[in-house]
């Protein structure tokens, strides 16, 4: 059996893995793991990843989990262009500073936005208060900042001049506040100007595919209760 | 110029970068940013890094944040040892794989029992709810479970049978909450004989002395903290209320 890819499209790193493996003609064969449904935590699937978590990939008898080791690992195995991952000492620091810090930064706080403006209240049907859309709203701009004022200042790319593995990873999360309807281009026409390039860099098609999922994500229909307090924890946990 | 490295050991990402240096003789300067009296937000070290966070390198006119990536910098610069960052593709894959991982699972529960056991307490002369404080011992507990369970499971180190940067990172990771007295290496003999391995793999003076600020951190008079850092505390504590 080929490359296996364990992945829901709702999720943001699931999105930047399956640009990533389209883009570069990897073949793969797509399982899909639906995470509304809980799919992801079944025994089944613990076999793929005992972490319980898309992504996950399987590669013969060969597992891993985490979105930036499996992004790292396609680049290595498969040989994509260089400027996914340069070669070049400075420029593939770059790329993985970026890939470190968004972490706890820029993804928590999309992450946060899509569940408090949309998936609780809508999904879940558990309110959120102002105040705490309110924080989270605010976190998310913060972030959005960094990212212009620290990471693309004034290139093409967070990078450098050619689209990377960083934008990939960047772009994916910010398209998780736009499907919950929030207007992070907004107000800022250099991130917006990123965020083109990047599509065309990308293949507007491609891209446009990849987020189907989540730029419906306003018209999930609600969980039914049985789902709901099975999802519930470890929701709780992620978005912590 | 030397390499510049922009550190305080009470952080352990500053550990990490300051043992690997250290071990492979590479050459720097030490330059000092006293998270204690805030010098993180001082003039000169936001000119290097605005984010106000360390480690920092400065290599010429390069300038690099993020400890994973500063650590895979100097391993590829400085040529070390293969077995830090092995070339090979799976076993790669598991480094990558710990250094993603921790960041979310490692660091930050292990610093909340810092804040909380100690740095809350000492700062405000209030103690933090035991309720608070459970939630997240059980959190670190978690993570080490699944440490334990699917990283290093029966390996010597978690790539197999030499030390890697993921070793290196996980172990300051967990050495964190031993500033707030809670040694996470009591809860099983696998861990305390990984860490073991892995000291002395570093060499255990090296280890002790990365260490000794950290350990010392209870002691110090809390009284003479920065007001700037005693002000990002208070939000601190009020965003964990």
């Amino acid at each position: 059996m080929g490359l296996e890819l364990y992945l829901d499209l709702l999720s943001q790193p699931c999105r930047a893995i399956y640009i990533f493996a389209k883009k570069n003609g990897i073949p793969f064969e797509l399982r899909t793991v639906d995470l509304i449904k809980g799919q992801h935590l079944s025994d089944a699937f613990s076999q793929v990843n005992p972490l319980k978590k898309v992504p996950a990939l399987k590669d013969g008898d060969f597992t891993l989990s985490e979105s930036v080791a499996i992004l790292l690992y396609l680049t290595h195995k498969y040989k994509v262009p260089d400027h996914w991952y340069p070669q070049d000492l400075q420029a593939r620091a770059r790329v993985d500073e970026y890939l470190a810090w968004q972490h706890t930064t820029l993804r928590r706080s999309c992450l946060r936005a899509l569940w408090h403006k949309v998936m609780f209240p809508v999904f879940l049907g558990e309110p959120v208060s102002p105040q705490t859309l309110a924080a989270t709203l605010a976190e998310l701009d913060v972030n959005v900042q960094l990212l212009e004022d620290k990471f693309l200042q004034n290139k093409a790319f967070l990078a450098g001049p050619h689209i990377s593995l960083a934008d990939l990873v960047a772009i994916t999360e910010l398209m998780h506040p736009v499907g919950a309807g929030c207007q992070v281009f907004k107000g800022r026409p250099k991130l917006a100007a990123w965020r083109n390039r990047v599509e065309a860099a990308v293949g507007e098609d491609l891209f446009q595919e990849a987020h189907e999922i989540i730029l419906k994500a306003k018209d999930f229909p609600p969980a039914d209760p049985t789902t709901k307090q099975k999802l519930m924890p470890r929701v709780l946990a992620m978005i912590q | 110029m030397a390499l510049e490295l922009y550190m305080d050991l009470l952080s352990a990402p500053c550990r990490a970068v300051y043992i690997f240096s250290k071990k492979h003789d590479i050459s720097f300067n030490f330059q000092f940013v006293d998270l204690l009296k805030g010098h993180h937000h001082s003039k000169e070290y936001i000119d290097i890094n605005p984010l106000r966070k360390l480690p920092s390198l400065k290599d010429g006119k390069f300038v690099l944040t993020e400890s994973v990536s500063i650590l895979s910098y100097l391993c590829r610069k400085y040529s070390a040892p293969l077995h830090w960052y092995p070339p090979d593709l799976h076993t790669r894959a598991r480094v990558e794989e710990f250094m993603a991982w921790q960041h979310t699972a490692f660091q930050l529960p292990m610093k909340r029992i810092v804040w909380l056991k100690l740095m809350i307490p000492k700062i405000t002369g209030e103690e933090v709810s035991a309720e608070k404080i459970d939630h997240a011992v059980a959190e670190v507990k978690n993570s080490l479970k699944l440490f334990e369970e699917y990283f290093l499971q029966d390996k010597m180190f978690i790539t197999g049978d030499q030390i890697s940067l993921a070793d290196l990172v996980a172990v300051v990771e967990i050495m964190q909450p031993m500033a707030a007295n809670y040694n996470a290496f009591l809860n099983s003999s696998k861990l305390a004989e990984w860490r073991k391995r892995v000291e002395l793999s570093i060499g255990s003076g090296l280890f002790m002395e990365a260490h000794s600020r950290l350990m010392q951190l209870a002691d110090w008079d809390f009284s003479t903290l920065d007001p700037v850092v005693k002000e990002n505390i208070s939000e601190l504590l009020k965003k964990s209320k």
